[in-house]
């Protein structure tokens, strides 16, 4: 048994462990964006995370979009939140869902008040917010109390040579010393979900998994006008040498490496109910998914890239490797870990792992991603089909 | 230098990790048993696209990963370029 890294981190009210320490003020819809950016320039140090959703929602669509704002704030990563609506009753809805963290969350709502006002009192909760989160120490925490998501972007053939291999060898080892990780990008295992499916710990999961891959194919088969050329693969995934979606999810797989069994299949943003390796039904495109792996409670996020996707996300760090020496010489202030030593032969998918494992560890005592320090903060809802 | 990569032994395509030109002898390695093995590029191909590993015919299945990745749609030699001219997905 390796020796489990330790570092200095946020232990939150739940026992839960964070690798940041954000003061978020959340808009319950699209019309408190302004109210929510203006206490977030009022005050320093908060971070507010406007959305374009939350109005005349519905059914599973409306389950989604509580399960992801409540999972947002209720994440480690935020110390505190602020959440601003237009009327009081989803408002209360959304602050008593993040209040059963049992960190400090307050609540207004615009009606009866106007901006200035909600402003003013928001802005007046938020520094105290600040003052209070800022006091916060760090305690001792370990490896395996992270929550780790994994998601590739841009892929080429250098991410299934090489850098999705590099966050299996990472994914298989994080599991071994009994951290929680999650997967998913549904539509991308197309091709490889018979290969998928045998990974499932049992064969309760393992169908599982395979109704909710088929409900996602069925879909895009009944939606689809084309071949999909274009959309899956995506013309960046074409111009790095992926042919077809069924290589794609092949290179996808690699991921999440050559021992470990998802033990779960998770609903979209739905936090995991234990440790291991889980399954999360996502839509492979990257804000889109990050955002819903920071809803389900992780901390950190391995993006593998071939061609250079750029992304971050508001409040779950997002380490970026890449294999492709292109990427890595044209795009280097995007990416964290350039693995592109593999394709040469003068690095082990061994080494590789074990460096994308001590990144890990850095990123969680604080050092910013590449993502962060571009000011990154990609915060995408998934909506499922038009409001009501 | 390698030149090119393949993933499994069973492989009909490997990956070039270099911009390649044609009428080059390249050198590859497989992933999985380490052995080298040697192909004449027919054609220009660049970083991260695919060489045929041995003559393909319309209807043929492309295999990578030791997995199908789809169908030839156009005949292929030996150390020609395959990508979206000559492979399609059999999914969508």
């Amino acid at each position: 048994m390796m020796k489990i890294p330790k570092f200095m981190a946020y232990r939150r009210e739940n026992g839960r462990v964070g690798v940041r320490n954000h003061v978020v003020i959340l808009p319950l819809d699209d019309l408190s964006n302004a109210a929510c950016e203006a206490v977030g320039n009022n005050i320093k140090e908060t971070l507010a995370i406007p959305h374009a959703y939350g109005r005349l929602q519905f059914g599973e669509d409306l389950e989604l979009y509580f399960r992801t704002m409540i999972g947002t704030g209720a994440n480690p990563n935020v110390a505190a939140v602020v959440v601003i609506g237009i009327e009081p009753e989803w408002t209360q809805k959304l602050v008593d869902g993040i209040a059963e963290t049992g960190k400090p969350v307050t609540g207004f709502s615009i009606e009866r008040y106007g901006d200035i006002t909600t402003i003013a009192m928001a802005s007046r909760t938020a520094k105290e917010y600040v003052q209070w989160a800022t006091e916060l120490q760090k305690t001792e925490c370990s490896l395996d109390e992270l929550y780790v998501s994994v998601k590739c972007g841009e892929s080429d053939t250098t991410s299934g040579l090489a850098s999705n291999p590099t966050v299996g060898n990472a994914v298989d080892k994080l599991v071994e010393m009994g951290a929680t990780v999650s997967f998913g990008e549904t539509s991308e295992i197309t091709g490889g979900e018979l290969i998928c499916k045998s990974r499932a710990v049992t064969p309760e999961v393992a169908e599982a998994f395979m109704k909710t891959w088929t409900e996602y194919n069925d879909f895009i088969m009944r939606e689809k006008t084309d071949d999909l050329s274009g959309s899956q693969p995506t013309k960046g995934n074409i111009r790095g040498g992926l042919t077809t979606i069924e290589e794609k999810a092949l290179g996808n797989l690699q991921k999440i490496g050559r021992k470990s069994r998802y033990v779960g299949v998770l609903k979209p943003a739905e936090a995991p109910k234990g440790k291991g390796l889980w399954f999360m039904d996502t839509s492979s495109a990257a804000a889109e998914a990050v955002t819903l792996w920071a809803a389900s409670g992780a901390v950190v996020h391995l993006f593998p890239t071939g061609q250079g996707n750029i992304i971050g996300n508001a409040i779950e760090p997002v380490i970026k490797l890449s294999a492709n020496p292109l990427t890595c010489s044209t795009m280097s202030e995007h990416i964290d870990f350039d693995c592109s030593a593999i394709l040469r032969g003068e690095m082990t998918l061994d080494e590789a792992g074990d460096r994308l494992l001590d990144a890990i560890v850095r990123t969680a005592k604080g050092r910013f991603t590449a993502a962060e320090a571009l000011g990154h903060r990609e915060f995408v809802l998934t909506k499922l089909y038009r409001s009501a | 230098m390698i030149q090119f990569l393949v993933h499994e032994k069973a492989d009909t395509v490997g990956v070039v990790t270099v911009d390649i030109r044609a009428g080059e002898v390249v050198k590859g390695l497989y992933m999985d048993s380490q052995n080298a093995t040697e192909v004449k590029a027919l054609m220009d191909i660049p970083l991260g696209h695919k060489i045929a590993l041995k003559d393909l015919k319309p209807g043929d299945t492309v295999i990578k990963y030791g997995q199908d990745i789809g169908k030839v749609v156009a005949d292929v030699r030996r150390g020609e370029h395959v990508h979206v001219h000559n492979l399609k997905t059999k999914r969508w």
